[in-house]
């Protein structure tokens, strides 16, 4: 009896751990995103043209490079709600620098660096000073905002190079990738690579779990985050840049509001809001299936604030629906065990 | 264990009562520090421009307090339990724009389109409580789900129609600069609010019950608490009073499209937080955090008569809930070695 019971249960659990890995919100999340593409693209009138590509390509650059750093912090969970702007305080910058002359050339690594610098204070304050991450970042968030709109007014830049701002546009050769594909794809790579390959990005998992424990284990937590938040505010400084160049114009508002839209792709790309649970792969679905459902929807012309409804009912969903098959797993095992112990 | 209660009820009460008494005078301080730096900024503004505190000048600070002051209310309470409500914003919105269409065209009383705003409101916070209580999602992402939910319904509703000043009652219009006594409608309202939240946060058993669940849900749901009932409760409160500032949102502006109130909930969160409202629950308090929405509207019209950038408002207040935070560290620091130093003495 034993015999069979040792032989059975790594089986039960194999086909149970498989069966919880098809039941999980990134594998739902990955099969939702790919049949919204596919019924999209059928359905809704120039949806699957090469231009509609590169328009949504676009639309979904700031997001899904925000959302690379903003994963890792969530996974240990910490959060950055300033990202936005940053983004719009080196937009200004970068308007202000051009305005004072200097070249495109060294304005870009500079309004990097002013992310970066950004992110440093963040970091500062969470893990040098101990501050809680979600007061934090609110407090820079205004901070920022405030500063960006200190160095530009409510005025724009306009004049950028063209050859710059015919880049980010751009496509490969004319054809139907977008330039900035490439950048996505090379830093969703290095990302990916980080979070799931090294043991940087084990400890970010260990420190979302146990913060205390990931301590004691000899992992730098507070240098781990604080990097962290280097990273962010240097990619948030680099989406400015992009923003910028996109829209040829630099203003302080630019990127307004963003910061919830990364959020929110994060959480419904699985990765709890607790720390210590997602993957990249998943949360770059959620932002592919956000900015393809509003892309979709803008050309059968419904309104994108409507759009809002489905975006915060998937986000509740994303969290509340594993809650729910737990729960119902949970008691269906209970009274099974019930019945076997009344047996 | 008769021992042991024996000897810790000796020691426990002398040493306790100090050390109370010492807490309190250190939650004190940190809203003194509020009123300090609000007399501070109106005596300084003041000098430059007396007219600062001339009648006219108070009111209109006054009356631009009034609706942050009583969402803040609402924020402050569900922030002491350790969770926060994004939503509030959108949850303004809906409410602004329902209770408008409402009493557009029809003459209905005021008493109407405030209750109408409340139970809007409390609809929407009960929605949140149910999510976040019995779904067990977490606060941030339920209201972060129900900030673009309410908002969406409001844009679907409205599409790109808004009520006009013109179509709404006098009645309605005038409700937000009539006054009684001296005093606007609308001041008054958020003093009875604010006066009766700090009343209960303070005084009642329900309030201490949430300090207690902020302060360790854990040991709040052992110790017998109804947690369930006081977090639908404090979801419910802010809801509520979000709808309420919708309907006093409308009457004041007059004009309500689908976009009111939008961004407003990081105001809201930056007025409680600046108010000494401890993002980790369980400290803060519901006046503190009135006094913060009173500082950051102050600020706003400060610059505008010292006549410095009015771009500089956002940055001074993003500087002042750093600020706010740190302050907050280094009083729980101190309270932390004031406790270590009295166990030690143990």
């Amino acid at each position: 009896m034993s015999d069979i019971d040792l032989g059975k249960r790594p089986a039960a659990n194999r086909s149970g751990a498989l069966r919880s890995r098809l039941t999980s919100w990134d594998s739902i999340i990955l099969v939702l995103t790919a049949l919204v593409l596919i019924i999209a693209s059928f359905t809704v009138d120039n949806f699957g043209t090469s231009r509609n590509f590169t328009f949504m390509v676009l639309d979904l650059l700031p997001i899904i490079l925000i959302a690379l750093p903003m994963t890792m912090i969530i996974v240990t969970g910490e959060i950055d709600l300033s990202v936005a702007s940053t983004l719009g305080l080196t937009s200004s910058m970068m308007g202000w620098l051009w305005n004072q002359g200097l070249s495109i050339e060294s304005i870009i690594p500079l309004c990097i660096a002013i992310g970066a610098i950004c992110g440093v204070v963040n970091g500062f304050l969470i893990t040098t000073l101990g501050l809680p991450s979600l007061a934090v970042t609110i407090g820079t968030l205004a901070l920022y905002r405030g500063l960006a709109f200190v160095v530009l007014g409510d005025g724009a830049v306009a004049d950028f190079p063209w050859n710059y701002t015919g880049w980010v546009t751009g496509t490969i050769g004319g054809g139907a990738v977008p330039n900035v594909l490439i950048l996505i794809v090379v830093l969703a790579l290095i990302f990916g690579i980080v979070q799931h390959a090294t043991p940087f990005g084990r400890s970010l998992y260990a420190i979302g779990a146990n913060a205390q424990a990931a301590h004691f284990s000899g992992i730098r937590v507070a240098r781990t985050k604080f990097w962290l938040y280097v990273a962010s505010g240097a990619v948030a400084g680099l989406v400015g840049v992009l923003w910028t160049l996109r829209y040829s114009s630099a203003r302080a508002d630019n990127g307004a509001g963003l910061e919830l839209a990364v959020v929110a792709a994060v959480l419904l790309g699985g990765v709890s809001i607790f720390g210590g649970k997602g993957s990249l792969p998943g949360v770059l679905a959620g932002v592919v299936l956000l900015t393809a459902l509003q892309n979709a929807l803008r050309l059968e012309d419904v309104s994108g604030q409507a759009l809002n409804i489905v975006t915060g009912t998937l986000l509740v969903l994303s969290v509340l629906l594993p809650n729910i098959t737990t729960a119902v797993r949970g008691n269906w095992q209970r009274r099974k065990l019930r019945q076997a112990a009344a047996r | 264990m008769t021992v042991t209660s024996d000897r810790s009820a000796p020691t426990d009460a002398p040493l306790g009562a100090p050390a109370a008494k010492r807490f309190g005078g250190l939650l004190k301080t940190r809203e003194l520090g509020i009123v300090l730096a609000l007399a501070l900024l109106v005596a300084y503004t003041a000098i430059d421009n007396p007219r600062f505190l001339s009648g006219q000048s108070i009111r209109d600070n006054l009356l631009n307090t009034a609706i942050l002051a009583v969402m803040a209310t609402g924020q402050a309470v569900v922030v002491i339990t350790r969770n926060i409500d994004l939503s509030v914003g959108s949850v303004l919105g809906i409410s602004a724009f329902a209770v408008a269409t409402l009493m557009s065209n029809q003459d209905l009383p005021m008493v109407v389109g405030l209750l109408a705003g409340l139970a809007i409101g409390a609809v929407a916070g009960l929605v949140n409580g149910v999510l976040v209580r019995y779904g067990k999602v977490p606060a941030l992402v339920v209201t972060l789900g129900t900030l673009y939910i309410y908002r969406g319904i409001t844009y679907s509703w409205a599409g790109g129609s808004q009520v006009n000043a013109d179509e709404l009652p006098r009645h309605f219009l005038t409700f937000a600069n009539d006054s009684i006594l001296g005093i606007p409608w609308l001041v008054l309202i958020a003093l009875v609010v604010v006066a009766a939240g700090s009343v209960m946060m303070r005084n009642y058993r329900v309030g201490r019950e949430l300090y207690a669940m902020g302060s360790s849900p854990a040991a709040a749901e052992l110790a017998g608490i109804k947690v369930a009932r006081n977090l639908l409760g404090a979801f419910v409160l802010s809801g509520a009073l979000a709808g309420l500032a919708g309907v006093l949102y409308a009457a004041r502006f007059g004009t309500v499209d689908a976009a009111a109130g939008t961004g407003l909930e990081l105001n809201v969160v930056a007025a409680v937080v600046v108010g000494g409202v401890a993002v980790f629950g369980g400290s803060g308090s519901v006046w503190g955090a009135a006094l913060g929405a009173l500082l950051l509207t102050v600020i706003g019209s400060a610059l505008a008569v010292l006549d410095i950038n009015q771009f500089w408002q956002q940055a001074i207040v993003g500087a002042l809930i750093i600020l706010a935070i740190c302050a907050d560290r280094l009083v729980a620091v101190r309270i932390a070695r004031s406790l270590r130093k009295r166990d030690a003495h143990v």
